[in-house]
């Protein structure tokens, strides 16, 4: 067993020697009780080489079924959109992945530029003010943005928001508002939506509105309409939104949100079965000292030359302990430099090709099912690159893993995203997404597959009868 | 040579027109956007961003990135933020296909491979720590430790002891410590460390009452140092009806040696990016997966990966606190740590730990010639040193110290923590360092105090930039670049 370690026995000898030990273990001994030390080894697997676990490795990342091996049409906040191979090049730099949080700056403007270029980014995509370096996820930064809005707007402490909104974000709010003064209502989205409901439950109570927009379901919400109306009562707006959408659809700032995040994996990152993930956060600028997370920003240096520093750091915790803003004290760095390379990459009209394909396709894949005997359309109305379907047979999940079988990742089943998603009344429904990177063929493919899942279970049915 | 092309922007290189990115032609079948989407809902224009060709974009961030130190280039002396080798077999099996492209959402036959991945993870974190619940779902280790208080105040407000509503924070803790105990509704109070830098145990005594929820305690702590009164601190807490939570930043120094569940500690998270050889990415991603005893883990948020017979599930347990992220969690940085756990297996571990202790006490014995140590003859993975003598004598802080070092090849020491030891200058070396490096580190440091005064505060001299003004950066933010400024 070599692992990564470099003293050879001489070394090790000679360190012992110039420290005046015997031993490690009297080292160790000096300062960790012999009645807390263990007095076994742990009970974990033998040290395996290189080779041998490459192999071991390969042989279970092979049991997974993957979007490399399926057509995937599942979304719900992960999205298969394509990397172009830039991006993964650049962020295999070790200069980039084994570097640290840029505290010295002189030797970090590779990666304080890098957020600069990020945040400006975001500012574009957002149409606000400010943005940070990063938060965990969309979700986390769903909830920080609804703790940044309590602060701010004293003495209210109701949260608005609508089960259109991915219900993973609204149980991680849950959570999270179990250690603070708050109330949360949820209104429950209809057929036309949930901006009227939404716009009913605000009053002078409210601190602010969480909605999602395209929203959970691909559908398209009436934020104008909204924040207009909560800013008449005097309550902040949150959106939680798609960045890929925004290449076609008016972007958070045009639409006067106050606050916006997003979950950033759509830009140029992979699925990795949930994580890391990239949680996006922008702000109009008079909330910018409520903003969690770090922050990079321009300044000079002695000589007079440009460059960047972390900022605004009096937010945090290393500084105010009891009084910072939050307790985040990490951000997504490798992400985002995906995130920034990937938007360099396409650029605007790249932005807006990839939201048009998403657009084109996920209505060619809507008509299909609308026109199959077997689903129904749980909603009409324009949608972005997702849409609710339900299942007349309500056996989601058997249709998902016949389609699994058979070459397709075919969707999401809602009870599958959340317990009580929505209060169950979709548990017969998946949510089924297009992106740019699904072909025509893939399309046909996948109502092939599932057509014949229905024969194939009536072939079985008939068998056991 | 300046490299101008890494100074300017990205937007400063933007060309009407110019394209990086080429996506299929849209299938005619295809009905037009105009007819799909409500003309009120559209934007006039797709955001500003830059307009470039591909070969921008890779000299660009190519030659952005030869402007950071990194531990694939340089030693990183960093107390309390342990940064280790990264793999490069971590990076690879990381990214196999199977394992980077499956979808969060896949029902759990389809991802059989990576859920037993983490079933092993999830019990081989809960054998290092003789904590055997474990959730891997937190994102970094400040999310761990509200995860963890969350668990705790569940606990207590089941037991009926919701009154139980203050966290004791050592005076030596990290600042998240604090931070995350706001978060999950406790109120904080801090424990003062005694002479010997460890916690005053005195002090722990007379703030414990039936008010206290949790002590949050580092342990080796931020010095460097084991608190060998632990098992004794984490008797008085618990007879006081309180929990231990063990942050779990330097669990680099106790691998296979000492367990946190053996020592008393109820709850703790990981940093498998310190502990476990994550890339630190700059600044993330990390992740935070808690362990916590056997009566906390049914609070644990879910999923947690669960086996029957050959197959892996996820379910959330009975009494979760729900959710603290979308999805699983970190995947891509746990299954580094799972690889680089099974590269080292059962005998290994311990050996990390017994080398980054080694280290710690050769480097300990070179420097001490050079800056005072205040606290302990020894130490475990780090220790903490005293620019305060030659700030008195020669007027030079331990920023002049750090900022210097950045000239002789090295990264900076973590300076001016912990709070507890003035002028600090927080070193450590780590189990990836050579003899050699500690050598030449310990060289470095004695030349730069025979150094001038002004050599030394212009410092760094060979870097692209130099002691950049934070003060200005601060009172008039500039935080996007725009057009024509």
């Amino acid at each position: 067993m070599k692992g990564y370690l470099f003293h050879t026995d001489d070394d090790r000898r000679e360190m012992l020697r110039s420290i005046g030990a015997e031993s490690i273990d009297e080292i160790i001994d000096g300062q960790v009780p012999q009645a807390l030390q263990m007095q076994r080894p742990l009970d974990l697997p033998p040290a395996a080489d290189e080779m041998s676990l490459e192999a071991e490795l390969r042989a279970l990342a092979a049991k997974n079924c993957s979007v490399a091996s399926h057509a995937c049409f599942m979304g719900a906040g992960a999205y298969d959109h394509f990397v172009p191979a830039v991006v993964d090049e650049i962020a295999s730099r070790g200069e980039y992945y084994t570097s640290y949080t840029p505290y010295q700056a002189e030797v970090s403007q590779g990666n304080l530029q890098v957020m600069f270029e990020y945040e400006t980014m975001v500012s574009q995509i957002t149409g606000l003010d400010v943005s940070n370096a990063s938060l965990y996820d969309g979700g986390s930064a769903a909830t920080e943005a609804v703790l940044m809005a309590l602060a701010s707007v004293r003495k209210r402490n109701k949260v608005i928001t609508s089960d259109a909104v991915h219900p993973q974000y609204l149980d991680i709010l849950k959570s999270y508002l179990v250690g603070i003064d708050a109330e949360l209502v949820v209104v429950e989205s209809n057929d036309e939506g949930t901006s009227e409901s939404l716009i009913d439950a605000i009053d002078d109570s409210t601190a602010c509105v969480l909605i999602q927009h395209p929203n959970f379901f691909g559908r398209l919400e009436q934020v104008k309409a909204i924040a207009d109306a909560a800013h008449e009562k005097g309550a902040l707006v949150i959106q939680s939104f798609d960045p890929i959408s925004v290449g076609l659809l008016k972007s958070p700032g045009e639409l006067g949100v106050d606050i916006a995040v997003a979950e950033g994996q759509c830009l140029g990152n992979p699925l990795a079965y949930g994580g890391p993930y990239l949680g996006i956060i922008a702000c109009r600028k008079d909330l910018m000292r409520r903003m969690p997370g770090r922050i990079a920003g321009q300044t000079t240096d002695r000589r007079g030359n440009r460059c960047w520093v972390l900022t605004l750091q009096t937010r945090e915790q290393h500084i105010r302990r009891e009084k910072a803003t939050s307790n985040i004290c990490s951000n997504q760095t490798l992400l985002a430099l995906r995130a920034t390379v990937y938007l360099s990459l396409l650029g605007p009209q790249g932005l807006k090709e990839t939201a048009e394909h998403c657009v084109v396709k996920a209505n060619m894949a809507r008509e299909r099912f609308a026109a199959s005997e077997r689903f129904e359309l749980v909603h009409s109305g324009p949608i972005f690159k997702e849409f609710l379907v339900r299942d007349r047979e309500g056996d989601v999940f058997g249709l998902m893993k016949y389609a699994a079988e058979n070459g397709v990742l075919a969707g999401v089943p809602i009870a599958d995203v959340s317990e009580n998603a929505c209060g169950g009344r979709y548990d017969d429904c998946f949510l089924v997404a297009v992106t740019e990177k699904r072909s025509e063929a893939e399309l046909d493919r996948l109502m092939e597959v599932l057509d014949s899942a229905g024969k194939a279970e009536s072939a079985q049915l008939a068998q056991t009868v | 040579m300046r490299n101008q092309q890494a100074t300017n922007l990205i937007f400063e290189m933007s060309r009407p027109g110019r394209r990086a990115h080429q996506l299929p032609s849209l299938p005619e079948s295809g009905e037009a956007v105009s007819a799909l989407l409500p003309a009120d809902a559209l934007a006039d224009a797709p955001p500003p961003l830059p307009e470039v060709a591909e070969g921008d974009v890779v000299r660009h961030f190519v030659n952005l990135s030869t402007l950071n130190m990194s531990v694939d280039t340089h030693f990183y002396p960093l107390g309390s933020c342990t940064m280790k080798y990264n793999p490069k077999r971590n990076e690879r099996m990381a990214s196999l296909p199977g394992v980077a492209d499956v979808h969060p959402l896949q029902r759990d036959q389809t991802v059989g491979g990576v859920l037993q991945m983490m079933y092993e993870l999830q019990n081989m974190l809960g054998e290092i720590s003789g904590l055997p619940g474990v959730s891997l779902q937190p994102a970094a280790g400040a999310h761990g430790e509200l995860t963890a208080l969350l668990v705790a105040a569940a606990y207590f407000a089941e037991r009926g002891e919701s009154d139980r509503t203050v966290v004791l924070t050592a005076d030596s803790a990290h600042g998240t410590n604090p931070a995350s105990a706001q978060m999950a509704g406790f109120s904080t109070k801090t424990v003062k460390s005694n002479a010997d830098g460890l916690v005053d145990v005195e002090d722990l005594k007379s703030k414990l009452s039936d008010k206290t929820a949790v002590f949050m305690l580092t342990n080796p702590n931020t010095l460097g140092l084991f608190d060998s009164q632990v098992k004794e601190i984490a008797d008085l807490v618990h007879e006081a009806g309180g929990l231990i939570y063990l942050d779990g930043a330097n669990m680099n120094a106790i691998l296979g040696i000492a367990r946190p569940g053996d020592f008393g500690a109820d709850l703790m998270h990981f940093n498998p990016h310190k502990t476990f050889s994550g890339p630190h990415g700059g600044g993330g991603p990390g992740a935070g997966p808690i362990c916590v005893r056997d009566f906390l883990a049914e609070y644990l948020p879910g999923p947690v990966v669960v086996r029957e017979g050959d197959e892996y599930r996820c379910q959330a347990p009975a009494k979760s606190i729900g959710r603290v992220r979308s999805f699983f969690g970190n995947v891509g940085v746990l299954v580094r740590a799972y690889i680089y756990i099974r590269t080292y297996g059962k005998e290994g571990l311990r050996k990390v730990s017994e080398d980054a202790v080694l280290g710690a006490n050769y480097l300990l014995s070179k420097v001490r010639h050079i800056l005072d140590v205040p606290h302990g003859d020894r130490c475990m993975h780090e220790f903490v040193a005293s620019a305060k003598r030659l700030r008195k004598e020669k007027h030079l802080s331990a920023m002049d110290i750090a900022k210097r070092l950045l000239d002789y090849g090295f990264h900076a020491p973590t300076v001016y923590f912990p709070l507890v030891v003035e002028e600090a200058v927080m070193v450590e070396p780590t189990e990836t360092e050579s003899k050699e490096t500690l050598d030449a580190f310990a060289q470095a440091l004695f030349r730069i105090t025979e150094e001038s005064g002004d050599l030394i505060e212009d410092a760094p001299h060979s870097t692209k930039i130099s002691r950049p003004d934070d003060v200005a950066a601060a009172r008039k933010p500039v935080l996007k670049w725009t057009k024509g400024e």
